[in-house]
């Protein structure tokens, strides 16, 4: 058992966190970020996109690295499948930015966490972008994820950690609200 | 179809459930004009020879044409006859009324394809203090109190009546999914003109790509403006009007949330309406039309505003009414034929349904784009009362000993 005395590390420094939510309420023109993506088309249905600099605090910044995703679809679909569907990457970033949230809000709350796994799962009715039924929606019907948390917790701090998380989300509100999608051809 | 069916004298009846032009007297709104030009609601034996040929008819000038044209031609109508059933009997159909049965070898359903507004699940969560009228309900703005209107979808209907009430002094949000823009008048002659000239609207069901969808495809944006002016996005901007993206959904906070596509969807619109264009041009210039129109343009592209809204609170009281320009269907609750798929659509061919001996009237691109207009009857009443005439012999023939 967890001792009441003892401070939780999930790896989160939450004092840096809390500084930088400081420091960006008292400018916050240095708030306003701006992520990119980069994207190419391979063959078919294959992309290769890249994710290396972003607009923050003022100034341009980079990721230690360049980091790369292929996506393709299925052999179903006939395509070649050298990558995961774009619409798991939709998965996986809403997966893991909730499971980022989790561990920020365990150690703001001082709750240690041993193990944090989540699944994910969209329904979709291909007739939506298929063309075959304009009644279907092109997107998910939904999306259901189910996480199992080891934590230092009772069940019911554990499911606030897991609420407060979605409630401060980039992902989970890029899913659940519009937003403006502006596409032109240079 | 009576008309032609009396050229072929084949015995028949009309069954009108109220007085003849019944739907045009009471689901159409007051101000309603005609879209298409006087000169274009040319029926069998029936041209327009009045005075303002480029003009728009108000419904009580369509309710004329029609009853008088049901006049002119003697045309056998049975009014205030409700069909309740029709189903097949081993020599034809039984049709079922309030005023008695009728036993026939073959059936016309010409009972309409806006029948029914189609209106969204989710209209039900908003806020009860809010009236909520159909494009078929509403009939002019005193029937909405004050204050701000959502108008739902921009197609004929829904611009028009945004249009209307926002010059009534109601502010309007219209909210706006796939439409179809075209300017009213085009090198100094109706796009009516223009369509039907180029054969457009003769365009035959068999010969489109994908007839499925080209039946779903909007209305057009155009509305029977006296000043004949284009009724657009732009246009309703000018004005006032804010404009948003299509409704996805009301919560049950009665927080309504605009789709971020409305960008696009405008993108679309100008890119089909170029289209439009360029056909119409290209047939001009072939056919020595250059001379006698204006020279072709285009309209300047549809303006978005940088970050239209997404959401609205429908339960702050700040919107008084929401009017459902959604869209209608047809109802054929009363079929009780196997003739309808899977999504409740009468399965046809051009207007031959696939029940032997029953045809179908006056829906989208039934034969031909202008399948739908009042200018469209007289060429598919000619083709499938021919159909039907055939049908009729090739029985009796079968009959002889």
């Amino acid at each position: 058992m967890a001792d009441t005395e003892s401070i939780a590390d999930n790896g989160v420094n939450v004092a840096a966190l809390i500084a930088a939510r400081e420091a960006l309420t008292d400018t916050p023109a240095a708030a306003q970020f701006k992520w990119r993506a980069a994207c190419e088309w391979k063959n078919g249905t294959h992309s290769h996109s890249t994710v290396e600099g972003f607009y923050g605090l003022g100034q341009e910044q980079h990721h230690k690295k360049t980091f790369s995703f292929d996506a393709d679809h299925p052999e179903h679909f006939a395509s070649e499948d050298k990558g995961a569907t774009p619409v798991e990457y939709v998965l996986v970033g809403l997966a893991s930015c909730l499971t980022a949230g989790i561990a920020a809000v365990a150690q703001h709350r001082n709750i240690q966490l041993r193990s944090v796994t989540a699944t994910l799962e969209g329904d979709m009715d291909l007739q939506g972008i298929l063309g075959i039924d304009d009644d279907v929606r092109n997107g998910f019907g939904g999306i259901k994820v189910s996480y199992k948390i080891d934590a230092d917790a009772k069940r019911e701090d554990i499911e606030a950690l897991v609420a407060q998380s979605q409630k401060r989300s980039a992902v989970y509100d890029i899913v659940t609200n519009p937003t403006n999608v502006t596409v032109v051809v240079d | 179809m009576s008309r032609c069916l009396c050229d072929r004298s084949i015995d028949h009846v009309v069954l009108e459930r109220g007085e003849i032009a019944h739907s045009w007297r009471t689901e159409r709104w007051d101000s309603l004009r005609l879209l298409t030009p006087n000169w274009q609601s040319r029926l069998p034996g029936f041209s327009y020879n009045g005075d303002d040929p480029d003009g728009y008819r108000p419904v009580a000038e369509v309710i004329e044409l029609i009853a008088s044209y049901a006049r002119a031609i003697s045309a056998p109508v049975q009014t205030h006859t409700t069909v309740t059933s029709v189903r097949s009997t081993e020599t034809g159909y039984l049709v079922r009324t309030d005023q008695g049965d009728w036993l026939c070898r073959t059936v016309v359903v010409a009972s309409g394809a806006c029948n029914v507004a189609v209106v969204p699940g989710f209209a039900s969560q908003a806020p009860r203090s809010i009236v909520q009228l159909t494009a078929q309900d509403y009939r002019n703005p005193e029937q909405l109190g004050g204050g701000r209107v959502l108008v739902v979808g921009a197609s004929s209907s829904g611009v028009q009546i945004a249009h209307e009430i926002h010059r009534s002094g109601r502010p309007v949000v219209l909210s706006v999914g796939e439409h179809i823009r075209a300017p009213r008048v085009y090198r100094g002659k109706d796009l009516e003109w223009w369509m039907d000239a180029a054969g457009v609207l003769d365009d035959r069901y068999d010969e489109v790509d994908d007839i499925a969808r080209a039946r779903r495809v909007a209305s057009l944006q155009l509305a029977g403006t006296p000043d004949r002016s284009t009724l657009d996005i732009n246009a309703l901007a000018e004005i006032g009007v804010t404009v948003v993206g299509r409704l996805g959904g009301i919560g049950e906070n009665g927080k309504a949330q605009f789709s971020g596509s409305l960008r696009n969807m405008c993108a679309l619109s100008d890119l089909k309406m170029g289209r439009l264009l360029d056909r119409i041009d290209e047939w001009a210039q072939r056919n020595g039309f250059d001379a006698g129109a204006n020279p072709p343009h285009r309209l300047p592209p549809t303006r978005v505003a940088p970050a239209p809204p997404l959401g609205m609170d429908l339960a702050s009281g700040e919107i008084k009414a929401i009017i459902w320009a959604t869209g209608y269907r047809p109802d054929y609750s009363w079929l009780e034929v196997p003739v309808l798929d899977r999504k409740g659509r009468l399965q046809h061919d051009g207007g031959v349904v696939s029940s032997p001996g029953m045809y179908l009237m006056g829906t989208q691109f039934m034969r031909r784009r202008k399948s739908a207009l009042i200018d469209g009857a007289g060429d598919d009443a000619r083709d499938l009362s021919a159909h039907l005439a055939s049908y009729l012999d090739s029985r009796d023939a079968r009959k002889r000993p």
